[in-house]
């Protein structure tokens, strides 16, 4: 350590947000080209609304840059530009699935499909919303953990709530969505930022005694057989989701992540051993158990010989993956539409078709740098219970990653999670960009160079003893 | 639209695309060595800004004995007690695993930590009970500790010496 170095105060940390703002520029420039492009190959007229489109997204973007320049100067400036960028080709993708769709339905002379681009539209309006709205109000994370069993309640109840009379609704098999009126929205998405919340706080508070070793075994610390009560827990609730709500993406989120912090609060590496183990437990135990479990397994190992049943989704994206490329057919140059669920669940499959495997790098690669910076704010910030809340949500938006692309590359069996900000769907989309917002509030702590001393008021408060 | 056209498009939104990419890897590369450009910037600067080293530093300094900046107990139990700052942060509580550890009935397992950033010693509350004082003064964030200046967690004070 250099003695005579100046003092913290002295030194000026960069914001650096006009990089951020250098790279929503191209991101939105990025888009419009897209989209340009779009219309040019499928031969269609530019839609009217196209300048008025693209405006509102630039506004859009340029809204949440301005609030985080205001609100959070010393925010990480690569997460926003990420998360808009993603957000953006999610959205000319997803219009050019709805050419594709109108131009079938044309042909096939049937009535004209809505396009869902101007819904996925309105739901990227109302997550810059919500972003803004936790950037604004969400001053220090720290507050939040004066909720975690509150958020772990809630978390709880939006987990049933799909299972729940008149509101539950079931689609496509899986029961993960809650029906008000006309507007559908699936509550897990937000249950997993309550339950890392819930989770960051809890092991804050346990991790002490979670660490202890009672036994060795093999080179690695066992806990003792009293401290397992909340990874047998946490292995239920996710067996419940598996069994009740037949989703396996959730189910496997939520486990994952809890094992994750669970190593990340105490190093001791026998959690992930242990939560290996239940995990390959509770893999075969379904696999044995649930025919829809079996099917996916079985899908996965050999899709081709269910090309015209269940494997018929996975076989069309595999045959999109082989039409794309190393550079793709170019955008609305491929026939990303015959995938089924082409926009939510199989939108990779689309990217991999008309970009290629240039294009799908260039998103794997943003996806790694989104998830570096946030685990990289969670290993600045100061507070124990920021490190687990950001690295917590940082490890949602990865295993979610990693589950999704897997599966629709053939990589490990299907589960139906949505690609982060990619897929169409307003409850991800605004659930990923709440993640976003926290994550940058953490950062903004983490970065921001400390308050010099102030001399404050003199308050002869030194004899005062607080008790709890 | 001709098919030279829309061949250039493709590759115009991959290049961007990458550019994109590329750009952030940059950018990302500098945040990772910005300490050291950042200093020799802040350099004509410092004469104005440094803050003269108090001179009750001196006195501590001879009691110590030791080389390099230092965090002293003066008050309590612990008087006496030298820790020398070696560049890694240390932590004071009652947690055993803490770098100072205090046996008071008001300081908190994890009471505060003393870190280093930028040249100078900061010090932070870790969320006590009855907080962590400097001088007369409760701190609610992050505070540079200024050689010289009490310290003060639970009965215990302390002060860095440089």
């Amino acid at each position: 350590m250099t003695v005579d170095a100046p003092p913290a105060a002295a030194v000026r940390q960069r914001t650096r947000r006009n990089i951020e703002l250098l790279l929503l520029v191209l991101a939105w420039g990025l888009g419009v080209l897209g989209a340009y492009q779009v219309t040019l190959a499928t031969g269609e007229a530019l839609p009217q609304r196209f300048w008025v489109t693209t405006a509102i997204v630039g506004g859009v973007a340029l809204a949440t840059h301005i609030v985080v320049r205001w609100r959070v100067p010393y925010a990480d400036p690569f997460m926003l530009p990420i998360a808009t960028l993603l957000t953006i080709l999610g959205l000319v993708v997803i219009y050019r699935l709805d050419v594709a769709a109108l131009q079938r339905a044309e042909r096939a002379d049937v009535p004209l499909p809505t396009p869902d681009v101007y819904n996925q539209l309105t739901w990227y309006a109302i997550a810059a919303v919500l972003f803004i709205v936790v950037i604004v109000f969400l001053r220090d994370h720290r507050v939040l953990q004066r909720y975690t069993y509150t958020a772990g309640l809630i978390g709880l109840v939006l987990l049933i709530l799909p299972l729940a009379p008149f509101i539950g609704a079931t689609v496509n098999g899986a029961t993960l969505w809650v029906r008000i009126g006309g507007l559908t929205f699936q509550p897990a998405e937000l249950a997993k930022i309550l339950l890392t919340i819930f989770f960051a706080g809890y092991l804050v508070v346990h991790r002490d005694s979670l660490a202890v070793v009672r036994t060795k075994f093999l080179g690695i610390g066992f806990p003792r057989a009293r401290d397992l009560g909340p990874i047998l827990v946490a292995w239920a609730v996710s067996l419940g989701i598996l069994v009740f709500e037949r989703d396996l993406g959730t189910s496997l989120l939520f486990f994952g992540l809890f094992v994750c912090l669970l190593y990340i609060a105490t190093q001791r590496k026998s959690w992930l051993f242990l939560g290996a183990l239940l995990f390959a437990g509770g893999a075969v135990l379904s696999y044995l158990l649930f025919g829809h479990v079996r099917t996916r397994v079985q899908i996965w190992l050999d899709p081709f010989a269910y090309s015209d049943t269940g494997g018929y989704q996975v076989v069309q994206s595999l045959y999109g993956f082989a039409n794309g490329g190393l550079f793709g057919a170019g955008l609305g140059r491929g026939y990303p539409e015959l995938v089924p669920f082409a926009n939510t669940d199989f939108i990779l499959a689309a990217v991999g078709e008309e970009l290629g495997l240039a294009g799908v790098v260039a998103i794997i690669l943003l996806y790694a740098i989104l998830i570096e910076r946030g685990l990289r704010a969670a290993v600045a910030v100061r507070d124990p219970f920021g490190q687990l809340l950001a690295a917590g949500l940082s490890i949602t938006l990865a295993i979610q990653v990693f589950v999704i692309i897997g599966g629709v590359t053939r990589l490990i069996p299907l589960t139906g999670l949505t690609t982060p900000f990619l897929s169409y769907g307003g409850s991800s989309l605004v659930a990923n960009w709440i993640i976003v917002a926290i994550l940058l509030v953490i950062s903004h702590q983490a970065r921001k160079p400390p308050m010099p001393a102030t001399p404050a008021a003199q308050v002869d408060a030194a004899t005062q003893v607080f008790r709890r | 639209m001709t098919e030279f056209a829309l061949t250039l498009l493709r590759l115009a939104f991959l290049g961007g695309l990458w550019l994109f990419v590329i750009v952030t890897v940059v950018a990302l590369r500098k945040d990772l060595v910005q300490p050291r450009e950042a200093r020799p910037a802040t350099v004509p600067a410092r004469p104005a800004k440094t803050p003269k080293p108090p001179k009750p530093s001196k006195n501590g300094r001879k009691a110590s004995g030791i080389k390099g900046p230092a965090l002293v107990v003066t008050e309590g139990p612990l008087n006496g007690t030298v820790i020398p700052l070696e560049g890694a942060q240390i932590t004071i509580g009652r947690a055993p695993d803490s770098t100072l550890i205090i046996n008071d009935d008001y300081a908190s397992s994890r009471h505060a930590r003393l870190y280093p950033s930028e040249g100078a010693w900061v010090i932070e509350d870790l969320g006590s009970t009855n907080g962590t004082w400097i001088d007369r003064t409760r701190i609610t964030s992050p505070t540079v500790l200024a050689p010289g200046v009490p310290l003060r967690i639970g009965r215990t004070t302390m002060v860095l010496e440089r």
